[in-house]
């Protein structure tokens, strides 16, 4: 035996390691428990030079970038002796140092605003998992920071504490395939599962058919995945369309859109309100009402048939037609110039007047006819003429007179 | 033996000494150096995420040491450090690379690993296998469904085995240096 195992020494060594580690991998399996004393070990020689790789780097490029800053200033005060440049320069180098201040002004207000607490950390490296997306941020267990907490930033959501070490966490982004959160649409609603796809792309599953989602329709956090609070920005919805098992929505989450430096994560979670939709600046501008339609009570409601504008032009055309003796549909058109100067009461006062009427009398009032702009013949307010009531209508109320010029 | 000769000897003794701690030195940091490459450097310059240094290291170590023991220790511990930085489960790159150190290991038993054409088809050879075998395993031991992508593969294997030339050739002047 001893001899054999001689002989194949190499390939044995080789067997037992390989045994080994199926043994070590088929015990996480079973146990769904992690070796985590390894990784502990691991992480912690690892990431404290990370930490001093990323401060030796922000302060070299801090340096160069001072130092080049400083060379274009002397360089302008040089050729440049108009306060013009100079000011120029000034207001550029302000606005440089604005924009570096600015995301970290934006975390700082996002943390201050957002009711769940938080706490910022920097990346400081990213994982070695093949396909698959995970950064490690210089907080960890004794930061408070624990398995399962959320990552935020004010755009949305980045991911989800999958590691917490000492010093280190690790960070499962949105994009990566294993990641699932809970979400809902701002506008309509809709609730579904979002996943991780490659590309720095999501997509939402569990969403039917039948549902109503719009290409740009944002997305938020539901707060039923327990992990990231109700109310954090997801993303924008980019391709919507109908599928085999229900609806395809893709999306590009906000949080990962200007590339990640701090990020937020969220220690005590607070459910938020979803905010409700702004309104569109490309809604329709709606005109001020006509003026004589606008006050008048209960009268102006438009709501009531023979109210509208057409109704009151159809009206009128009624009567210019009733004045002439023509039947609308036979001979030769009315004269539309002649003027009829009636007084008919609104059509909801007219209304019971007419139900008393005979059938064939709808208007039950008096009518004149002036030769006039017919824009005006609605007015009711021109001077009563002679006028010759119309053949066979009755008169229910008052007389119906006609004048023909 | 004169004062001379013995005075010789443990000079000679003393640089050996010192020769062997500075190779066991490179022997951990190049390692480290590497994996601290893989979790750095593609957060600045993202296109290098395809650079598979850790497993070029343990190439280069299996080929020069000829020795498969030693291969297999040191992939699988290499290996080992990799599943610890992730969130998978220990031991899916452990026994992928233990796998590649023993066959890089056995080959330069075989053959002139010295010659730069051999050195860079075994390098596009061995990151071929081993992203093929992670993927097997994945699928066979974990039962997730991931995807291979061969086209994308072999790209990626033709730029780590134009990068392992150069980086093998630095590796050669360390080790003569120490």
């Amino acid at each position: 035996m001893e001899s054999f195992l001689n002989r194949y020494r190499n390939l044995t060594v080789l067997l037992v390691v390989i045994a080994a580690q199926l043994l070590l991998l088929a015990y996480q399996v079973k146990t769904s428990q992690d070796v985590r004393l390894l990784r502990v070990w691991t992480v912690g020689t690892v990431t404290p030079v990370t930490r001093v790789l990323e401060l030796v780097r922000r302060n070299t490029f801090g340096l160069f970038e001072d130092y080049f800053v400083l060379l274009g200033v002397r360089e302008e005060n040089r050729h440049l002796h108009d306060e013009v440049g100079r000011l120029k320069m000034q207001n550029h180098f302000l606005t440089d140092e604005l924009g570096t201040a600015d995301r970290v002004r934006a975390l700082a207000a996002f943390q201050e605003r957002t009711p769940s607490k938080t706490i910022a950390a920097r990346i400081i490296g990213s994982g070695t998992a093949a396909n698959s997306a995970e950064v490690f941020v210089d907080r960890g267990n004794s930061s408070g920071v624990e398995k399962g907490m959320a990552v935020v930033t004010p755009d949305g959501i980045v991911g989800k504490v999958v590691e917490a070490y000492p010093m280190a966490s690790l960070v499962l982004l949105a994009t990566d395939p294993t990641f699932a959160a809970g979400v809902v649409s701002q506008k309509n609603r809709v609730h579904g599962e979002l996943r991780g796809i490659s590309h720095g792309n999501c997509r939402i599953e569990d969403v039917q058919n039948e549902q109503k989602v719009e290409v740009g329709e944002w997305f938020y956090t539901s707060g039923y995945d327990r992990v990231f609070p109700r109310g954090f920005p997801v993303g924008q919805a980019t391709v919507v369309r109908n599928g085999a098992e229900g609806k395809e929505i893709f999306l590009s989450p906000a949080g990962l859109q200007g590339g990640l430096d701090e990020v937020l994560i969220v220690l005590e979670g607070v459910h938020q309100l979803i905010p409700e939709q702004s309104a569109s600046p490309e809604m329709h501008m709606m005109a001020p009402p006509p003026p004589e339609a606008a006050p008048a009570g209960p009268s102006a409601d438009l709501t009531q048939p023979g109210n509208t504008d057409a109704d009151k032009l159809k009206s009128a055309y009624k009567r210019i037609g009733d004045a002439q003796g023509h039947v609308f549909g036979e001979g030769a058109p009315p004269n539309f110039n002649i003027k009829v100067n009636g007084n008919p009461p609104p059509a909801r006062a007219a209304k019971p007047e007419a139900e008393k009427a005979e059938p064939g009398d709808e208007e039950g009032g008096e009518v004149h006819l002036e030769q006039q702009d017919f824009s005006r013949q609605d007015s009711g307010a021109a001077p009563a003429r002679p006028a010759t009531t119309k053949p066979g209508a009755p008169k229910p109320q008052g007389d119906a007179t006609r004048e023909t010029q | 033996m004169s004062e001379f000769g013995e005075r010789l000897l443990s000079d000679n003794a003393r640089k050996r000494t010192g020769a062997d701690r500075l190779r066991a030195l490179t022997f951990l940091l190049v390692p480290f150096a590497a994996i601290l490459f893989q979790v750095y450097v593609p957060r600045f310059f993202g296109f290098l995420a395809y650079l598979e240094l850790p497993l070029l290291v343990t190439i280069y170590f299996a080929l020069t040491r000829r020795q498969p023991i030693s291969g297999v220790l040191f992939g699988a511990a290499v290996g080992i450090v990799q599943d610890s930085l992730s969130q998978q489960l220990i031991g899916m790159y452990g026994i992928v690379k233990t796998l590649v150190g023993y066959f890089a290991a056995s080959v330069s038993m075989r053959f002139d690993v010295e010659n730069p054409v051999l050195i860079g088809l075994l390098s596009f050879f061995f990151y071929f296998f081993h992203q093929f075998f992670y993927w097997v395993l994945d699928r066979a031991l974990l039962g997730h469904n991931t995807v291979f992508d061969p086209q994308q593969t072999f790209i990626y294997g033709l730029l780590n085995a134009a990068v392992a030339l150069p980086l093998f050739h630095l590796l050669d002047k360390l080790k003569a240096r120490a």
